[in-house]
């Protein structure tokens, strides 16, 4: 009785998680904003509300604003997918706008968080809801 | 040798906000899908993306199994000289591309 | 032909797209959302480019013993292969039988290289359909008037009215009644062949119309016909004699 407990407890503690939490989304962020706290605003997430399929989502962050030499770097998170971050973008002296525009996957309908980590330290999100359906006729 | 499918102008006008998009052909197997036989498909994606004029950074990305296959990547660069644009890509299992294109600049 | 006429014609092309015609039939564009069509609109952001580019340069590869290309005889593909995607499936001669674009395609390698295309070269035959379609893209849906082509088109117009599969559906149970409406979520579409091949966003790739079509079936929870079996012709043949008048978008995206 003893043994499998601890047999079990063994293979709780080896499976992968199968999605990530919004915890663990917290926790990504952190690692991008250096424990600085997030306010909302300035940076903008473009993307639709209803995605045709959840393998090719299109994503804009840009700043609109705030002068480019402000600006330092971008990410964008997720909630539900397995993996919380999506990317993270760094400018350097030959960057104009301080835009990017990608495609991503979203596993489920989900929050994403864009965040804007700006040359004063200051860090900015923005949070969208999107809505993700799945194909109807698969392979 | 990856396919990319890169957008830039051959020319600029100095001080210009020049907009760059990329397309690279690859598969970006996030590691998390189940092969037909049940196993976990190993991942294999890109993971940075940088690019450079005339050796001075522009951008450099990194990207993580939520982008999508077929990676795409739009940004803006500042034209202030004539000469060559750098695109490189890296990821899993050493992968490694690069491209050139050259803009001038009047 | 001009590099800024051809782009023109392009812009018309993908422009005309966009318009539905008078008797109701609208492509499967129309059914997207603004970005996965912003996605197809765009060559710059369009997956499916990268195949044709791909197809590009096999064209002028020189393969097989003698170190023939499809260029070899076909010269310049924007003059020999405009119009061509539009008029497939078509009768072969050869075969005595209707092909579709790709197995002419093969047919045509198999001609350069005699001995049998390996399965890893399907890749190529891919991007070379994809090459291929695209020098038709914006030019209308032409299915022969071939006599010889009737009967396997009257099967495949049966076949898509045909109930399948576990769950007991026709193609036009779903493409003619419910077309516009909506199935968990996803806008049903008329099933056009307009695009093909696509790059699907669920495939995360460029596939044929006998992909899309497998999927369908797999839909229905119905068994896939054979892989050589005639039905994946006979129906490639009514689609496309229903599409007939409709504009080529090659490549298209689609979700």
């Amino acid at each position: 009785m003893k043994r499998r407990d601890l047999v079990m407890a063994a293979g709780i503690v080896l499976l992968p998680p199968a999605r990530a939490t919004p915890e663990a989304m917290a926790a990504a962020i952190r690692s991008f904003t250096g424990g600085v706290p997030l306010r909302e605003g300035k940076v903008q997430l473009d993307v639709a509300p209803l995605v045709d399929n959840g393998n090719t989502v299109p994503v804009t962050i840009s700043v609109p604003g705030v002068p480019a030499a402000e600006v330092a770097a971008l990410a964008l998170f997720n909630e539900r997918n397995p993996h919380s971050d999506v990317l993270r973008v760094d400018f350097g002296p030959r960057a104009a706008a301080r835009s990017v525009s990608t495609r991503i996957r979203l596993a489920t309908s989900q929050q994403l968080v864009a965040v804007a980590r700006l040359a004063d330290g200051s860090c900015w999100s923005q949070r969208v809801d999107v809505v993700v359906t799945l194909a109807a006729c698969i392979e | 040798m990856a396919r990319t499918l890169i957008t830039a102008p051959s020319s600029a006008r100095r001080g210009e906000a020049v907009t760059l998009r990329v397309l690279l052909q690859h598969p970006m197997e996030s590691g998390f899908r189940v092969g037909a036989d049940g196993g976990l498909l190993p991942r294999d994606i890109v993971r940075r993306f940088s690019c450079s004029w005339n050796g001075e950074r522009v951008i450099a990305v990194e990207l993580f199994p939520a982008i999508a296959a077929n990676p795409y990547l739009e940004f803006s660069a500042l034209a202030l000289d004539g000469g060559t644009l750098d695109f490189v890509w890296e990821g899993d299992h050493g992968f490694q591309h690069r491209e050139q294109r050259s803009i001038s600049v009047a | 032909m001009k590099a800024w006429a051809l782009a023109l014609l392009a812009l018309v092309g993908l422009a005309a797209m966009a318009q539905p015609l008078p008797d109701g039939r609208r492509s499967g564009f129309e059914f997207m959302g603004e970005s996965t069509q912003a996605m197809q609109r765009d060559d710059a952001l369009n997956p499916g480019m990268l195949w044709v580019l791909e197809g590009e340069s096999a064209w002028s590869q020189p393969v097989g013993a003698e170190g023939r290309s499809c260029a070899g005889c076909h010269g310049d593909a924007r003059r020999s292969m405009r119009g061509v995607a539009a008029r497939y499936p078509a009768f072969d001669a050869a075969l005595q039988r209707p092909v579709d674009l790709r197995q002419r395609i093969a047919g045509c390698r198999q001609k350069l290289q005699p001995q049998a295309i390996a399965p890893g070269d399907e890749p190529l035959g891919l991007a070379l359909e994809a090459f291929v379609a695209f020098q038709s893209r914006g030019l209308p849906m032409a299915p022969p008037a071939d006599p010889r082509l009737a009967p396997a088109r009257e099967r495949g117009r049966q076949l898509f009215q045909q109930r399948l599969g576990q769950l007991d559906l026709a193609c036009s149970d779903c493409h003619e009644a419910m077309a516009g409406r909506r199935l968990g979520g996803s806008p049903i579409p008329q099933a056009h062949p307009t695009g093909y091949p696509i790059y699907r966003l669920e495939w995360q790739g460029l596939g044929s119309l006998k992909r899309r079509l497998r999927a369908c079936l797999s839909g229905v929870r119905a068994e896939p016909f054979a892989w050589g079996a005639p039905q994946w012709i006979e129906l490639e043949l009514y689609l496309a004699w229903r599409a007939r008048g409709m504009l080529l978008e090659s490549p298209a995206v689609r979700p």
